[in-house]
């Protein structure tokens, strides 16, 4: 006998609020949502985000994610496929990119949180924002906050010094110099885009590098 | 995901006291698999205990012997940054760079990832298909089903699946160990002994009980670190699980083989050691293609295929070729 499967798009998630790609308002979630969601083990929860510090509510079992967009209204980052596969819903911690799905907001009381929303300055978008738009780095968006999140982290991460699966010697030194176009894809794997933009993100990135 | 409790773990003797009394209780660290799982109902715990604020584990530290000891909370990208690991050991900075993505390895701990279960379909489906990992006695839906990806060593008709972890393959090679803190005080587990074939209770991916807390994992000085080199195969470049891996460590006289410690991923549901070939491969001349071959291919006298995965057969022997080359160019 052969099994095949089908797995619906985000088909478990904190409040199931996410299906076929149409969100739901809280006033049409099924009624055990609901439920859960009253009933009350929930938690204080403090963190710094974008600079400022947030309090807020959560049950233990709310990620980040739903964190972020559902009490506090950031919808930048992205419930995609809420298993950690696709990089939509990309975020810092602690200036680091991680996948704010596949983590518990409880789990982050007191950190310093960066989201999409976060990197303008006085209206002026960050350079990397910027690149994005002068190079065409998406078509529908959806992808779009996870891959500049990720991709201003990935460049820290090669002034620090890291090496990635596409260094030739990972016991030498990594310089920016040796940030190539092939190191670039390789570091931004974990972000996809369904519009296939990968050419125009791989040019605005090596673009911000040179401008960041 | 299901309603849970979450809580902080203040030290590791109430860690593990806590975690030996509760059989519903799950340590979370970096949540990567778990958050998996519980999502994938393949992981229903009532309580959380976060063990991230458990102090001293999470450095990376050079030991009086030469070897090299990491705490269990370090993180993935911490490792394959540190710069001691690159020189010394870059199987194992490798094996840790080819795994997932550079959000998943800031977030994903060390003895996290050696805990990680299955990638197999079967186990992670929402709608209980027979797994006897997920739900004992339940049969095994891939021994008969869609088993590509599936082992070509010590499976049982209960279980054919495979372990998951990059750097397990890596760390097994080494013979690293696993040091565990349990209701009885401090242990060590070899690697190759820490991961276990299914027989008839696949459930138990691991020889860790209730109340075992891995604390650090400690790589011997080797002489074959420094030529060591992890070779992964995958269906696609990057972003994927092996296919079929091999992580080779080798010290040579000149061009001949000295010694040579090779395991492999994507093959069975542990580590798979390649014991026979290393005995075979000592000697061997590195430029003696036809007799690399041969010495491989003591390993896979025992090697039984699925329905779909005969081919991993061919290509496993393939790869550890290739990485045992690439490992001794190194030397």
């Amino acid at each position: 006998m052969v099994y095949l499967f089908v797995r619906p798009l985000g088909r478990i998630g904190g409040t199931k609020n996410f299906h076929a790609g149409v969100e739901l308002r809280p006033n049409e979630m099924n009624e055990s949502d609901t439920e859960e969601r009253q009933g009350d083990g929930r938690v204080h929860l403090s963190m710094m985000v974008n600079g400022a510090l947030r309090s807020l509510k959560v049950e233990p079992r709310m990620t980040l994610l739903d964190a972020l967009r559902e009490e506090l209204g950031l919808t930048g980052p992205k419930k995609s496929c809420d298993r950690g596969e696709c990089g939509a819903c990309t975020v810092h911690i602690e200036g680091r990119r991680i996948l704010s799905c596949m983590t518990l907001a409880v789990m982050h009381e007191g950190k310093q949180i960066t989201t999409i929303e976060g990197l303008e300055r006085d209206g002026r978008l960050h350079p990397l924002q910027q690149a994005f738009i002068e190079h065409d780095g998406f078509q529908c968006g959806f992808c779009t906050s996870g891959q500049i999140m990720s991709a201003l982290a990935m460049i820290q991460e090669a002034k620090a010094g890291w090496p990635s699966a596409a260094t030739a010697d990972v016991t030498k030194p990594f310089a920016t110099a040796d940030l190539s176009e092939a190191e670039i894809r390789e570091r931004m794997s974990g972000n996809l885009c369904r519009c296939s933009c990968y050419p125009n993100i791989v040019d605005a990135v090596v673009d911000a590098t040179r401008r960041i | 995901m299901h309603p849970l409790t979450y809580s902080r773990a203040a030290d590791p003797a109430a860690a593990i006291a806590a975690h030996a009394q509760d059989p519903h209780l799950a340590f979370i660290a970096g949540g990567t698999d778990l958050l998996g799982l519980m999502k994938d109902r393949a992981a229903l715990p009532d309580r959380l205990m976060d063990i991230n604020g458990l102090p001293d584990m999470a450095r990376i530290e050079v030991l009086r012997d030469g070897g090299v000891r990491i705490g269990a909370l370090a993180r993935m990208s911490d490792v394959a940054a540190d710069e001691e690991i690159r020189r010394r050991f870059p199987v194992i900075t490798e094996s840790l760079l080819f795994a997932a993505s550079g959000q998943l390895r800031n977030m994903a701990s060390m003895g996290g990832n050696i805990m990680q279960r299955t990638r197999c379909a079967y186990f992670r489906d929402e709608d209980d298909l027979p797994c006897n990992k997920r739900k004992p006695g339940s049969g095994c839906a891939a021994r008969h089903g869609l088993n590509r990806l599936h082992a070509i060593f010590g499976w049982s008709d209960e279980c054919v699946a495979t372990h998951p972890s990059d750097v397990a393959v890596a760390l097994s090679a080494l013979d690293a160990k696993v040091v565990v803190r349990g209701r009885n005080g401090e242990r060590s587990i070899s690697f190759t002994e820490f991961h276990r074939l299914p027989g008839n209770t696949p459930n138990r991916d691991n020889v860790l009980d209730r109340g075992d807390l891995i604390v650090a994992i400690e790589v011997p000085d080797r002489i074959e670190g420094r030529a060591s080199h992890y070779l992964k195969l995958r269906d696609r470049e990057s972003y994927e699980f092996a296919l079929v891996s091999a992580a080779v460590a080798v010290a040579t006289n000149g061009l001949r083989i000295g010694s040579v410690r090779l395991a492999m991923g994507g093959v069975a549901h542990k580590p798979w050691r390649l014991t026979e070939a290393e005995s075979a491969l000592r000697g061997v001349s590195l430029d003696d293609v036809q007799a690399l071959r041969t010495a491989i291919a003591t390993s896979f006298v025992d090697a039984r295929p699925l329905a779909h995965n005969t081919f991993k057969i061919e290509l496993a022997q393939r790869v550890a070729l290739r990485a045992v080359q690439i490992a001794g160019a190194r030397a």
